[in-house]
């Protein structure tokens, strides 16, 4: 059990490892970040100057060496962009997408069981009809697109909500948040929903199939022949037994969010990690790009190293060190 | 009804809101500062930002005119040509509350010649800088250098005890790990102080109630609020639902939509950016076409029919919707140099250029690569698609490569480009700037973004010759010299002058800077 515990983690590290050396391998063909760095003015000794300071002649596998010697001594190296350490940067930006996705993953989770839920024991009608039809947008239009027509919706036309940044944002020195004000709020309703629509849609389809598969069931034909009412049938023992799978979904899907954060993110310049990169890759900013991969890896890598951990919890086979 | 009753109280609080918020200007471009230090830096938007806390000694107004600013008054020294003399403004204080004297000056103008700084380049020509007494400041030059002027205007000043007293009088660098001071923090003589500040995120400005300026120009606004948005409809939109007043970078296409709402209005100057191709003319033969052993580029007659067979009015009607200045010469048109003769827009041709090409023995044509930004320039891929098609009237098939700006211009740096776009603005206004960089042959000192490989000894010459030339007339019968030489070899392809747009609510007023520098001190609020 030990040696497997050792092995998942050694694999891990390996994972960790061939994700910055591609990532590393990638960034020459980003573009040159001399070119952004210096003005119009340079001249061609400047460029080489620099070049040969940032140690951008070297080959990349020893540019990657330095990262690496210099991660694990917690210096990420310094951004290009901002001339300010890529960790202190990338810490003061999570708070937000953190916030962000955490909004939209409750929003989708709500949503997409209650209407799930609403969909299967309603199998027709107007509205069952039209909340299906209008999920297909959800999974159907491009995430970007959906952003715009909602600013243009809300903001523009019914001036309703902000279209773009955080609002009023309190500073905690280690986190920032802008749940504690009204305009805070606001301005996260449209991101968050964004964000969260695909997934909603997902676990909404999702949630509805499993829940008709499981009104069909015998036990719930008992149920009914015992005369319990619709309500204690449908959320006693429907609903407790369609949640299984869609918690298992809900997790995988938690990774995504971040991830397509990217995209919500620069559409409603949302100050958090997924802007921070978008920004970065345009300036050729090696530090902050490398560092933010390496963070996305880390919890990529860290999930599923959880996920094996409950998997040898739970199932016995594995403990026995035969697991092959 | 009782809708009806919340929507009208509703829209009186919204008026008496943007009533009592009436001096604040919500400002957004699509790029965020990049430091709050003045000499990291030499860039627009870096630079815009800042002109609102720091000043220059002399800085342009929005008209792009030099006026004073911490000198009232400058010129060469009578006795020593290559001495420039300044007597600075007294009764100056930095938003710190510390007195504004020559120390200040000698201390900023050394911090920004020191390798770190960006804006060294700009004061090459510089020997020495010393006090004069305690409001005089002389500037001594390796040789005379008659626009030293025009390269002082966004050379900012700082406090020398401030500087000291924060650890921060060298410039931020990439080599120590650690940020300085003057990266976040700012210190300023200028007309608004930094209240707050989140990189790409909001910059919150608020009016200095001691600036000198107080009287002299219009300080309608006291409070700024700036936000960078990067996404163009997202900008557009915020400035449409009224949470943004100012946009400094409004599309093309949304102009129209922006212009017809009752409460904004949109403002066009021309930039000072020119947009022009380069071609590769000095090897002897390029690795991007198909023609073996030669390079079509070096016979001049290639390169006129190219000139003749870019539509430049179809440029502007069709790609640019109206909004571009179609342009003859690669420089703008504020520029010392600059004629209407030379900026005359060679007609396009299509007969004339075939013949051409047939004279010099390419009636069958030949094919060449393109290389394209698709994110630097106003609609720059879209112009480069158009003249591939132009080019191919006249029997030259162009393979277009179109990148990002941060993968297009190393190739221009590092030669490995036979054909691209370039766009040049000159913050000198001078000819010189240009020479110095497109036209000399490319080397260490000069001719950094001249990948043309045009390369003439006597225009060399003449180039470096500019630099000390005092006698102002002579100067400018040089420049008109190496502009002839540039126009007749067909150096440069031009296209194009950009156009700056402007979005703003009805309530603002003022007029384009033609550097896209907002200077917020000269805006007015009706």
């Amino acid at each position: 059990m030990i040696s497997y515990i050792i092995k998942r983690a050694m694999q891990s590290v390996v994972v960790l490892l061939a994700v910055g050396l591609v990532a590393f391998g990638m960034f020459r063909f980003v573009g040159d970040p001399i070119d952004n760095m210096l003005g119009q003015e340079r001249t061609d000794a400047d460029v080489e100057r620099l070049r040969e300071l940032l140690g951008l002649n070297d080959p990349f596998i020893v540019q990657y060496w330095d990262f690496l010697t210099g991660a694990i001594q917690g210096d990420m190296g310094v951004s290009f962009r901002q001339g300010r350490p890529a960790l202190d940067i990338i810490l003061e930006r999570l708070p937000a997408t953190l916030e962000l996705a955490t909004v939209s993953a409750v929003f989708a989770m709500v949503m997409g069981i209650l209407l799930g839920i609403y969909t299967a024991i309603n199998r027709k009608g107007f509205v069952t009809t039209t909340i299906l039809t209008t999920s297909l947008i959800g999974v159907s239009l491009p995430t970007f697109l959906i952003g715009i027509l909602l600013i243009y919706i809300f903001a523009v036309e019914l001036g309703w909500l902000p279209s773009f940044g955080r609002g009023d944002v309190v500073d905690f020195g280690w986190w920032t948040t802008g749940l504690t004000s009204w305009g805070g709020i606001k301005s996260l309703i449209l991101p968050a929903i964004t964000l969260g629509l695909y997934q909603m849609t997902l676990i909404m389809r999702l949630v509805r199939s499993e829940m008709s598969e499981i009104l069909r069931q015998d036990y719930i034909r008992f149920a009914r022949a015992r005369g319990l009412t619709e309500k204690t049938i449908n959320f006693r023992h429907a609903v407790k037994n369609t949640l299984i799978p869609v918690i298992t979904v809900a997790g995988l899907q938690i990774g995504s969010i971040i991830a397509f954060s990217i995209i919500t993110e620069t559409v409603f310049q949302w100050p958090g990690v997924g802007l921070l990169f978008i920004d970065s890759v345009q300036f050729v900013d090696i530090p902050v790009m490398a560092s933010y991969l390496m963070l996305i890896s880390v919890m990529f890598v860290g999930i599923n190293f959880i996920v094996d951990m409950l998997y040898l919890a739970i199932d016995p086979r594995l403990r026995d060190g035969k697991e092959g | 009804m009782l809708k009806k009753i919340s929507m009208s109280t509703m829209a009186i609080l919204l008026a008496s809101t943007s009533f009592a918020a009436a001096e604040t200007v919500n400002w957004a471009r699509a790029g965020d500062s990049l430091t709050m230090d003045p000499h990291a830096q030499n860039e627009g938007s870096t630079h815009t930002l800042a002109h609102q806390i720091y000043e220059p000694l002399l800085i342009r107004d929005m008209t792009g005119k030099i006026v004073p600013a911490l000198a009232t008054e400058w010129g060469p020294s009578k006795d020593n040509p290559n001495v420039w003399s300044f007597k600075l403004r007294e009764g100056v204080k930095f938003h710190d509350g510390a007195d504004f004297d020559s120390e200040d000056v000698v201390f900023s103008f050394e911090r920004a010649m020191t390798p770190d700084s960006d804006m060294k380049e700009l004061l090459s020509s510089i020997k020495a800088v010393r006090t004069n007494g305690k409001y005089g400041f002389e500037i001594e030059t390796k040789g005379p250098n008659p626009i030293m002027p025009s390269n002082l205007t966004n050379l900012f000043i700082l406090d020398k005890g401030w500087a000291e007293a924060n650890k921060t009088v060298k410039v931020q660098d990439f080599e120590g790990g650690e940020e300085t001071f003057a990266s976040r923090n700012a210190n300023g003589t200028g007309p608004y102080v930094l209240v707050s500040r989140a990189p790409d995120s909001k910059t919150e400005l608020k009016a200095f109630d001691n600036y000198w300026g107080k009287g002299e120009f219009p300080l309608h606004i006291t409070k700024i609020n700036y936000t960078p948005i990067k996404n163009a409809a997202t900008r557009v939109a915020a400035l449409l639902s009224g949470e943004v007043d100012f946009v400094q970078d409004v599309p093309v296409q949304d102009l129209s939509r922006v212009d017809s709402d009752p409460k904004l209005k949109v403002i066009k100057a021309p930039q000072n950016r020119v947009i022009f191709l380069g071609l590769n003319q000095g090897d002897a033969d390029l690795s991007t076409d198909n023609v073996e052993g030669k390079n079509p580029f070096a016979d001049v007659r290639v390169r006129k029919a190219m000139r003749m067979a870019i539509n430049r009015d179809a440029i502007m009607k069709v790609v640019m919707r109206g909004q571009s200045i179609p342009a003859g010469v690669a420089m703008p048109p504020f520029v010392n140099g600059w004629t209407k003769e030379l900026d005359m827009v060679p007609a396009a041709d299509i007969a004339a250029a075939k013949a051409m090409m047939a004279e010099a023995g390419y009636g069958d044509g030949f094919s060449a690569t393109l290389h394209c930004p698709n994110d630097r320039y106003i609609n720059d891929e879209a112009i480069c698609q158009a003249v591939v098609g132009m080019f191919a009237q006249i029997g030259i098939t162009v393979n277009l490569d179109a990148k990002p700006k941060a993968q297009h211009f190393p190739q221009i740096t590092n030669l490995t480009t036979d054909f691209y776009m370039l766009g040049w603005g000159v913050p000198t206004y001078d000819s010189e700037y240009i020479f110095n960089f497109l036209v000399h042959t490319k080397g260490d000192k000069r001719g950094s973004w001249n990948a043309s490989r045009f390369s003439n000894a006597d225009i060399d010459a003449k180039i470096v010759s500019l630099a000390s030339e005092t006698d102002l007339d002579k100067r400018n019968a040089t420049i008109a010299d190496i502009w002839k030489t540039v126009q007749d070899e067909v150096l440069y392809l031009p296209i194009h002058h950009q156009v700056l747009n402007w979005g703003m609510a009805e309530k603002i007023d003022t007029v384009v800077d033609p550097e896209d520098q907002a200077k917020f001190k000269y805006f007015k609020l009706k």
